[in-house]
This record gives structure tokens, C-alpha cells and sequence, in this order.
């Protein structure tokens, strides 16, 4: 090396020792005057990570390892496997203790009381699934894909690996806020203004790392997948910022002011929370959808017309879609009938997308009987397709007046989010472990098979119970007597549910058993699994 | 290098892109797919003609229909109020004791109470009426400040303890551990409590226990201590109890006292809906 290159390395490494010794002098004095113990605890963790990566850095001056630029970056994607994995039984055991504390309330113990609570679990629930399971998914996935689809290293040499580790940092932050009460009480929103300001600093990283490697790819077109995920992870970005405007009431405590009043709270917080739906788990899973179908079912993708009209529709519509989450409430009428409206419309454009799943397996149907990863991928397609119509269909207002604040909401949302993002990811990892790890196959297909089918008829019994229940209560809510009054109280609805509670956790167990099947399944793949000898790490254009 | 998709005779032409071996049909858009999609499109631009849905700078169209949520509600509460009002009127008018054996105002001052009673009082009371530790059961024998319609009436209209109504029913008792008696008083006067409706813990101090009941308790709770309804003392020798009979409860009460508030339903409900409910909860069993 020239010693030259040396020495400017070694200036940057002075600046960030500089950096990151402020950073833990100003954590330490967060510690001191914080205001809360939320906040106490985050500026102790940050500390910690602050004066490690000060320690880290002082330990590696004079050293540079070189990585050839034409080899893909595989590391952070084989970290974003594992933390996927982890992150993902996390969030599904959380989910089970909370459904079976729903059935059984003597499961919210006294001596838990103020932090594993329903009430302080429940967030940490929604959060885990969807923005450490599926966020890391996303991560992993788009910087796997965007590296093979642009036939290029991901652009910003180590940033990749700060969006990786500052992504866990923000998921350790808001779970820790969650259980200790630093929360802003916005649905899939709760993390408090610092946590946020964090995840910004990671998200315009993620963006960089992701356009910078498209920018500089050596393929003459950019694939559907790679449209999806750019715009998962601009719309993302800008629904979070606005989501987020709040003032701190001090910049030594977690509580903070949100900018918006009233219905306008409101309007602003569903239109983030929809189209956290519709950017985070469907334009960037089908981001996913569109790389893993094909290559698992060596077929090409079946009609690129409809992927570009699909894709902008879908983009457009969606965005318009979120006071369908306020009839009936004091949003006024016109934004509402908008709202759905819009979701209707949202229909055909989301089928585009399974259209375009299954019709790439014409010509290789055959595959679903003998490869249980395809299997997967179909029935994640398929669930997709269901929860994107019974999505419109719940937006109608005369539909929503029975459905709306009942469990029926519960069931959608989880139709999808077990079904689709869920069984699309696992279907990933199984095709990304023996790939990333260079294993010849998977460790055992029968196990990817017990898999399927714990975890679909988990989510049967899930989404089965909750339309049950969901139906029963909506409809006991509204029973009224022959002069117009009303039959029964609300707790008689809630002992009414009882059962289906019982059969929803159930549906849990089963979901987490196929989820920890998986992980042996994986982690024998790389332990035991023959070793393949080709190398396909090395960046070519295919074409 | 990365494996091409495999292809198969009778496939249609491939767009010529390649990614990782990945290409895509030129199929055209399914015909179905198209038509529903312009369908729904036609649909929805029909739908914010007839109701309300675009926004201009000084409010939205109103939609065709005239179709409006808030005139929708008004109009329903307003056909519900017409549709009872008769009976409604002819409640309120009713002798409050005669409302039970009239063959039409007894079964609706019946269901109406239900209704009240399910939105409005099962948060506290249950919503079989049953109680818990602090609220009242209401479905036996025991009542506080008397189980005939008339006081239930006023209980219901008035309240407890609340500080909305001058006409709540008011009464407080002493924190008997607040610098008054001695320990070993309270200790004795719980044993002796204990011993009306059961067994002391201490059988020892229970002739000590009742003297003491006799000068500080028994103004308000009676001699034999089966308590006065008119301040809404508790019977003491019945074996039900509000907040618990056990000897660290009862104890805790004495030392510290209750004050037990009940809103002031007058101020919420019409007179009609406090009516129905008086009679509901009179009907449920104990009623006097």
C-alpha cells in the first residue's frame, strides 16, 4: 500500500474517534440530567456502542483490509440472514405470549406490571415483526438483489454494514423504549423523537447505499424488483419524517409534542400507517416476490407490461388510500369516501403483482410437488392475493361499519402479514443460505415441508378465528332490541370471544414452531450441508 | 454464469433483458385484469359524483345523493327519539312505584334500564350487576342506602359522594387511624367486627372490641351493628362485604376509612333514562 493512502486513512479514523468520543461524552452527560428512564437507558446503551466503536477504531489505525471491487458484498447479507432469523422469532414469540394474555388476562402478572403488560408488549409485537423481521428482510434481500440485478459491489464501501448495525441499533432502542414507556402512542409509529432521528440518519444511508449501487450498475435496464424497492425506500422516508414532526418538550427526556392537532393527527398518522402497509410490506416484499420467484422457478417473469403498469399504479393509488382507517369518525366525509374509493381502484393494480407471481410458474407447476420452497413462495402469493382484496372490500364504508375497531382487523392484517411477508421471507432465506454460505442444497426439504404446513394451517386457524370473532362482536355491538335499544354490554362481547382467542394462540404456537424449525433447518445448512465449489460471488453482467 | 431461465416450446418472446439469468415475457396485460381495473376506475369516478369526495378551497363537493354521515346520525337519533317519545313521556309521568305493574311501562322501563344500565353502569357494577371490590352488588338483599325504587331512584339521579350534585348522598367516616385509637383499639374493634358475622381472629379482645364499637361505631353503624341506612352505613353483621371481611381489609378500613364515589346520573341521562334504570336494578332481585 502506498503510505500515502495510509495516512489519509488515518486522518479519517482521527475524525471519527473524534466524532464518536463526543458522541459518548454527550451520551454520558444524557445520562446524567435524562428525565425518564426511557431515555436514561438509551443513553447508556448509546454510550456503550459509542465508546465500543471508539475502542474498535483505536485498535484497527494503521490497518486496512482491501476488498476487491468486483466481488459482491456478502457479509452484511449473510448478517442481514441471521438477524432476519432472530428477529423474527423474537417478534413471533412476543406475538403468542400477547394473544394467549388476551385469552388469559391473569397472564399480564402482577409483579410485570408497567413493562410486560399487554399494553407494553403489544408494540413491541408490531414493531418486531414488521420492522425487525421485515425490515431486515427488506435490507438483506434488496442489498442481495440490487448487487446481482446491477451486476455491481454495493456503492459506499462500509456504509452498508453502518445501515446494518445502525438498523439493529434503532430496533434495540425502540424496544427498549416500548417496554420502559418512552413511546409516542402512534400506531407503528411509537418510537420516541430521538429514536426517530436515528432511524433518519440509517434510512438516507440505506438509500444511498441502495441508488448508489444502481447509479453505478454495469446493466443496461434496472429490474422490476429494484423499481419496488427504490420506491419502499423513498416513500418510507418521507412518511416517516412527516409522520415524526415533533418538538421535544427537553432534549433530556424521551416525551415530545406531535406538530399535528386533531383529525389532522390523525389523517396524517393513517396516512403513514396504510402506506407503511402498502410501501413497507407490499411494494418492498414484492420488491422480494419479483427476484425469488423466477430464479426458484427458473421461469422467466411472466409479462413485463404488466409489471410497469402494475407498479405505477400501485405507487400512485396507494398513497391515497389512508382515511379508509377513519370512517365514520370526525374525518370529514369527502376525504373518507377518497380514501375508499381509492382503495377499490387499489384492487387490480395489487393482483398485478400476483398475476405476475404465479403466471411465472406456468410451464413449471410441476415443481410445486416436489420443491417445498416454491410451495412456499406460491401459498405467500396466494395469501397475498386474498389479503389485497379483502383490502379493498374492508375499505367499503357499509363493509367497515361492521368490521371496523372489531378482531376481523386483526385477521386481515395478519392474513398478510403471516402469509405474505412472512411465508415470501421464508421462502428467501431458503434460497439465500445455501447460496451466501456456498452450500450445494438445503440441509433437509423435508423439514422446509413441515415447515409449510405448520405455518399454514397456523395462519388458517389465525385468520379463521379472528373472522369469527371479528364478525361476532361487529354484530353483537350493533344488536339492538325490538324498541332500539341496545343487548349487549361490551364485556359480554369480550367473554364472547373466549374460544377463538383460545384457537388464535394456537394458530401462534404452530406459526413459531415452523419458525424455529426453520432456523435448525438453516443453521444445519451451514453447518452440515455439502459444500459447493463454484463460486457465484463474482460480479458479471449476465448479458 | 448465473443460470438463464429455462425455456419451453410455445413460449412467447422474451423482452431480450437479462438479470442474473432473469427475463420476462412479452405477454400483454391479461384481458380480465384490464377490464376489471377500467370497471373499477368508472365505478369510482361515478361514486364521488354521487357522494361527497372532492375538495376545493372553500370546501368539497357534496355529492349527488346529498349523503352526508353526521345528517345520516342525526336523522336515525332523531327517528329513535320520535318512535319512544310517547312512552318515554308516559315513564316520567308514572308514579315511580307504579311503573313495575304497569303492563306496558314494566317491560320497557325493563329493557330501556338494561340498555342504561350495559353503556353506563356495567364498568363498575359488572355487567351482570354482580359487583366487585368496592362497587356494590346489586343483585342481593344488602343495600346501602335502601333497595326501595324510591331510593334507588335518588341514589341513581343523584350519586354518591360526588362533588357535581348538591343533592349527592353524602356521608364519611373517620380514619379511626388518624391519631384517634390506639392500635390495640383498632386490633380489638376488628376482632369484634369479625365476630358479629363469624369468627374473631382473636377471640381474646372481642369483649374489649365491642366496647369500643359501642362508644366510637355505633352511632352510625347501630348497637347490634346492623348498620343505618339513612347515612349509608353498612350493616356490619350480615356477612357481605363492599371491600372485603377479612381481618387486614377490615383493618385497613378502620384505620384508614372508604370513600366510595358514585357519579351523578341526573346530570348525564334524561329522566327517563334514570327511571328505567332505577327500575331495572329494582326488578334484578333485591329490590324492596
Amino acid at each position: 500500500m502506498e503510505p500515502g493512502k495510509t495516512k489519509g486513512r488515518n486522518m479519517g479514523n482521527y475524525f471519527k474517534l473524534i466524532a464518536l468520543g463526543l458522541i459518548t461524552l454527550f451520551a454520558m452527560m444524557a445520562a446524567n440530567y435524562a428525565r425518564d428512564l426511557a431515555y436514561m437507558v438509551h443513553a447508556w446503551i448509546i454510550m456503550a456502542v459509542s465508546l465500543g466503536l471508539f475502542i474498535w477504531t483505536l485498535r484497527g489505525m494503521g490497518t486496512k483490509t482491501v476488498h476487491p471491487q468486483d466481488e459482491y458484498m456478502d457479509d452484511v447479507v449473510r448478517y442481514g440472514v441471521v438477524a432476519t432469523a432472530f428477529w423474527g422469532v423474537v417478534g413471533f414469540l412476543v406475538g403468542v405470549i400477547i394473544a394467549f394474555q388476551l385469552a388469559f388476562p391473569s397472564l399480564n402478572f402482577e409483579w410485570a406490571q408497567g413493562f410486560a403488560n399487554f399494553g407494553r408488549l403489544r408494540p413491541l409485537h408490531t414493531s418486531a415483526v414488521i420492522f425487525a423481521f421485515g425490515g431486515n428482510a427488506l435490507i438483506a434481500t434488496s442489498f442481495y438483489i440490487v448487487q446481482r440485478t446491477s451486476a455491481a459491489r454495493l456503492w459506499g464501501g462500509n456504509l452498508a454494514w453502518f445501515v446494518f448495525w445502525g438498523y439493529q441499533l434503532f430496533i434495540v432502542l425502540a424496544a427498549t423504549g416500548y417496554l420502559l414507556g418512552g413511546t409516542q402512542s402512534k400506531e407503528y409509529a411509537e418510537p420516541e423523537w430521538h429514536v426517530d432521528l436515528w432511524l433518519t440518519i440509517v434510512w438516507v444511508a440505506y438509500l444511498a447505499v441502495f441508488l448508489g449501487t444502481i447509479i453505478k450498475r454495469k446493466e443496461p435496464h434496472i429490474y422490476v424488483a429494484n423499481w419496488f424497492f427504490l420506491s419502499f425506500i423513498v416513500t418510507v422516508a418521507m412518511l416517516h419524517l412527516v409522520n415524526n414532526l415533533t418538538i421535544p418538550v427537553s432534549i433530556w427526556g424521551s416525551k415530545s409534542v406531535i406538530v399535528w392537532a386533531g383529525v389532522q393527527d390523525a389523517m396524517v398518522q393513517w396516512w403513514y400507517g396504510h402506506n407503511a402497509v402498502g410501501f413497507f410490506l407490499t411494494a418492498g416484499f414484492l420488491g422480494m416476490m419479483y427476484y425469488f420467484i423466477p430464479k426458484q422457478a427458473e421461469r422467466p417473469v411472466f409479462s413485463y407490461k404488466l409489471s410497469i403498469i402494475h407498479f405505477w399504479a400501485l405507487i400512485f393509488l396507494y398513497i391515497w388510500a389512508g382515511p379508509h382507517h377513519l370512517h365514520y369518525t370526525a374525518l370529514p366525509d369527502w376525504a373518507s369516501t377518497l380514501g375508499m374509493v381509492f382503495s377499490v381502484i387499489l384492487w387490480m393494480p395489487s393482483w398485478g403483482g400476483m398475476i405476475n407471481g404465479l403466471m411465472t410458474l406456468s410451464g413449471a407447476w410441476d415443481k410445486l410437488r416436489t420443491d417445498p420452497v416454491i410451495r412456499m413462495m406460491v401459498i405467500s402469493v396466494g395469501f397475498y392475493g386474498m389479503s389485497t382484496f379483502e383490502g379493498p372490500m374492508m375499505s367499503i364504508r357499509a363493509v367497515n361499519s361492521l368490521s371496523h375497531y372489531t378482531d376481523w382487523t386483526i385477521g386481515h392484517v395478519h392474513s398478510g402479514a403471516l402469509g405474505w411477508n412472512g411465508m415470501i421471507t421464508f421462502g428467501a432465506l431458503y434460497f439465500l443460505t445455501p447460496v451466501l454460505w456456498k452450500r450445494e442444497r438445503l440441509y433437509s426439504l423435508s423439514l422446509v415441508s413441515w415447515h409449510f404446513w405448520l405455518a399454514t394451517i397456523g395462519i388458517v386457524l389465525y385468520a379463521a378465528s379472528m373472522w369469527v370473532t371479528g364478525i361476532m362482536e361487529g354484530l353483537m355491538w350493533r344488536e339492538v332490541d325490538a324498541n332500539g335499544f341496545l343487548v349487549n354490554s361490551f364485556a359480554d362481547t369480550v367473554a364472547a370471544k373466549f374460544p377463538m382467542y383460545v384457537v388464535r394462540g394456537l394458530g401462534g404456537v404452530m406459526f413459531l414452531a415452523g419458525a424455529l424449525i426453520m432456523c435448525y433447518n438453516l443453521w444445519m445448512t451451514v453447518r452440515k450441508a455439502p459444500a459447493k465449489e463454484a463460486s457465484l460471488s463474482v460480479a458479471v453482467p449476465a448479458e | 454464469m448465473s443460470k438463464p431461465s429455462k425455456k419451453i416450446e410455445g413460449d412467447p418472446t422474451t423482452t431480450g433483458h437479462s438479470w442474473d439469468g432473469i427475463e420476462e415475457f412479452n405477454n400483454p396485460l391479461p384481458r380480465w385484469w384490464l377490464w376489471t381495473f377500467y370497471v373499477c376506475i368508472i365505478w369510482g369516478i361515478g361514486y364521488t359524483i354521487a357522494y361527497p369526495a372532492w375538495p376545493g378551497i372553500k370546501g368539497a363537493t357534496e355529492g349527488m345523493l346529498g349523503w352526508s354521515t353526521r345528517a345520516n346520525v342525526a336523522a336515525d337519533i332523531q327517528a329513535a327519539e320520535d318512535k319512544l317519545a310517547p312512552i318515554n313521556a308516559k315513564l316520567e309521568a308514572a308514579e315511580l312505584t307504579q311503573i313495575a305493574s304497569d303492563a306496558e311501562l314494566g317491560p320497557y322501563a325493563t329493557s330501556a334500564g338494561a340498555a342504561v344500565f350495559k353503556t353506563w353502569c356495567a364498568q363498575c357494577h359488572g355487567s351482570g350487576a354482580a359487583g366487585a371490590k368496592g362497587y356494590p352488588n346489586l343483585l342481593d338483599n344488602d343495600w346501602l342506602w335502601g333497595g326501595d325504587i324510591e331510593n334507588i331512584y335518588l341514589t341513581i339521579k343523584h350519586g354518591i359522594r360526588n362533588e357535581e350534585d348538591d343533592e349527592a348522598r353524602y356521608s364519611e367516616m373517620p380514619a379511626f387511624g388518624d391519631d384517634y385509637l390506639e392500635d390495640e383499639d383498632i386490633d380489638a374493634v376488628v376482632n369484634y367486627v369479625m365476630s358479629l358475622s363469624g369468627d374473631a381472629k382473636d377471640a381474646s379482645v372481642v369483649s374489649a372490641g365491642a366496647e369500643v364499637f359501642a362508644d366510637e361505631c355505633a352511632s352510625c353503624h347501630a348497637e347490634d351493628g346492623t348498620g343505618d341506612r339513612e347515612q349509608g352505613a353498612p350493616n356490619l353483621a350480615d356477612a357481605i362485604w363492599l371491600y372485603g371481611g377479612d381481618y387486614d381489609t377490615i383493618k385497613e378500613t378502620v384505620t384508614y376509612s372508604r370513600y366510595g364515589v358514585m357519579p351523578s346520573w341526573g346530570n348525564r341521562l334524561s329522566e327517563a333514562q334514570v327511571r328505567a334504570v332505577a327500575s331495572y336494578v329494582h326488578q334484578l332481585g333485591g329490590g324492596e
